[in-house]
């Protein structure tokens, strides 16, 4: 068969099926891709507009979230003081850097929790988006990736503001600022296939908040979200090593931050890349068994 | 069909100074009775609240193996600033967020005609419909923390000291009521405003250190703007002889100033609130 006959013939009725019970589409389609792109780009979009709607809710929001790096800020700086000046190397200018960019990588990391899975189980929320042409994983990260833009501008005043309160020791060079620009998205990344999977448990059962609590704890004490990595102690900071957490916290503050070689900064990027690639199998491979045990009773 | 000429009887109504607090108790049984039909939530509160715990000591002890005091606060002092903040969180999460997010909800979406058409006073409904029992667990889990950090005090407990505690902590409470309640009566103004509760998550965690810790911004703003100070330092501080009486009667003093206001504001907030129903 010629490649010209593949082309829908002017006879057949559009959406009608074909000969051999082939359906035609209404309209032409356009390169998956393309498509993709398209979808990302509309959400990304409509994200975007909603987020600057909703300035004041967005503010309150990443408010809440100060307070948790300001009151560690302000403890290890007492701490450093005390001790004649620093803590294991770190000055309080060193802890309020560190601080400072993590109230970004905060924000960068926040993703649809299983909290939003169980409601979205518990409503049938899923049934409508099966139904849709893509992996519904795809319209959670394009969605809230156009939330962080709306996020990194409204961010920009409180870290100014929070620069002068605090005066950070931070100098960062062109390479470093470059690799903090990806690792924020790549730390967005690792930690949505994380949460997906975790989320994907609601499937099985609609009580996931014990099971999501533990994580918050052992992702607060082995990603950097706490306290430096450095300031762990020896056995903690070798755990962190074979865990995913601290790709999404303590490396994207340290790229930015300084103190990594050129070999760390990019094989960070490296890791991240892997920890997302092993999500995203394993939110593959959980989805397809997930998705058959799916009821919904609904209008 | 109205008779003309009808007038209504107005309702008589008697001074009865504990009117409220029944209505309260019928409201908490009722969220009670709703809330045992859940058990098993117990045992996810109390794993979620040992982990809770778990983290708050993790930090006491990475901090103290730094150093051995924290501005003036010895290690026993720092556990008893800690069960104060987990037992006023318990409180606040049984029987103040709930009704707050509830009020959230009901002005966003135009429902609250359901609680100010009954024949009571719109704020003590709105303040009291709401109880999650469960969450309770948290008191008793800041309870024990308490109880052990004065067991490793260095000095005994007096009577002054208790009382000083029980009164601090009471006013503490209404301050903290006062907080959200003013907080969510500006959904009348925002009316989206559902992220107010991830703010006070947020700077309710400061609790767990004294304020005299944090720079003097900070301070003020952790005094007056979201009472933490007087909620969970000043009891702390009875408990731990570093309390004087002057605090004490400020803060009873400050927080007559924090419930006239909120009713003041309560009462503008209404003025705006047009329901949704038909």
């Amino acid at each position: 068969m010629s490649a010209l006959a593949e082309r829908p013939s002017p006879a057949v009725r559009p959406g009608a099926p074909a000969a051999g019970g082939r359906w035609e589409p209404l309209l032409p389609e356009a390169g998956r891709v393309r498509s993709m792109l398209g979808v990302y780009a509309q959400c990304f979009r409509t994200s975007v507009i909603t987020g600057f709607q909703y300035r004041v809710a967005h503010y309150f929001y990443m408010f809440g979230m100060l307070a948790e790096p300001i009151i560690y800020l302000v403890v290890w700086s007492t701490i450093a003081r005390q001790q004649g000046g620093s803590v294991d190397g770190f000055t309080p200018g060193d802890f309020a850097a560190y601080y400072i960019v993590w109230t970004l990588v905060r924000q960068m990391n926040i993703v649809f929790t299983p909290y939003g899975w169980e409601w979205r189980i518990r409503e049938g929320q899923i049934a409508g988006q099966l139904l849709r042409p893509l992996h519904p994983i795809h319209y959670d990260i394009a969605n809230l990736g156009g939330w962080k833009i709306v996020t990194i501008v409204l961010w920009l005043p409180i870290a100014f503001a929070l620069t002068l309160l605090f005066h950070p020791t931070l100098s960062p060079t062109a390479t470093e600022i470059g690799v903090f620009s990806v690792a924020i998205w790549g730390a967005y990344l690792v930690r949505t296939m994380n949460l997906w999977l975790l989320g994907l448990v609601t499937f099985w059962t609609t009580r996931v908040s014990a099971l999501f609590e533990a994580y918050a704890v052992v992702e607060l004490l082995f990603s950097g979200r706490l306290v430096p990595l450095q300031l762990m102690p020896g056995w903690a900071q070798t755990a962190a090593n074979v865990m995913p957490f601290k790709w999404t916290f303590g490396y994207p503050i340290e790229t930015l931050t300084g103190g990594l070689t050129d070999a760390q900064l990019f094989g960070g990027l490296g890791m991240q890349a892997l920890w997302t690639t092993i999500g995203a199998i394993g939110v593959a491979i959980v989805w397809k068994r997930a998705v058959r045990r799916f009821t919904s009773v609904g209008n | 069909m109205v008779k003309q000429g009808y007038e209504p009887t107005p309702p008589i109504r008697r001074f009865e100074p504990f009117r409220p607090f029944r209505i309260a108790w019928i409201y908490f049984r009722v969220g009670a009775m709703n809330e045992l039909q859940y058990r098993a939530n117990f045992f996810v509160e109390v794993f979620q609240s040992l982990l809770s715990l778990g983290v708050g000591l993790a930090v006491l002890a990475l901090v103290f193996s730094q150093t051995s005091t924290l501005n003036g606060w010895s290690r026993s002092q720092l556990l008893a600033v800690l069960g104060v903040q987990i037992l006023i969180g318990g409180f606040i999460h049984t029987f103040v967020q709930p009704n707050m997010t509830h009020l959230l909800a009901d002005i966003r979406e135009g429902k609250l005609d359901f609680a100010l058409t009954k024949p009571e006073d719109g704020q003590l409904l709105v303040s009291v419909r709401d109880v999650r029992i469960w969450q309770a667990v948290d008191m008793i889990t800041g309870t024990v923390v308490l109880i052990v950090a004065m067991l490793q005090l260095d000095h005994a407990i007096g009577v002054v000291d208790a009382l000083a505690f029980l009164a601090a902590i009471m006013i503490g409470g209404s301050m903290f009521y006062c907080f959200w309640m003013v907080v969510t009566t500006g959904a009348f103004w925002l009316v989206k405003m559902d992220e107010v509760v991830e703010l006070f998550e947020g700077v309710f965690q400061s609790g767990r250190w004294p304020v005299g810790t944090y720079p003097r911004w900070l301070r003020l703003g952790l005094t007056f703007l979201v009472p933490i100070a007087f909620a969970v330092t000043v009891p702390a501080e009875a408990l731990t002889s570093r309390l004087n009486w002057q605090t004490l009667v400020f803060a009873f003093v400050l927080a007559i100033v924090f419930l006239a206001f909120t009713r003041w504001f309560w009462r503008r907030g209404l003025k705006r609130y047009s329901g949704a129903s038909a």
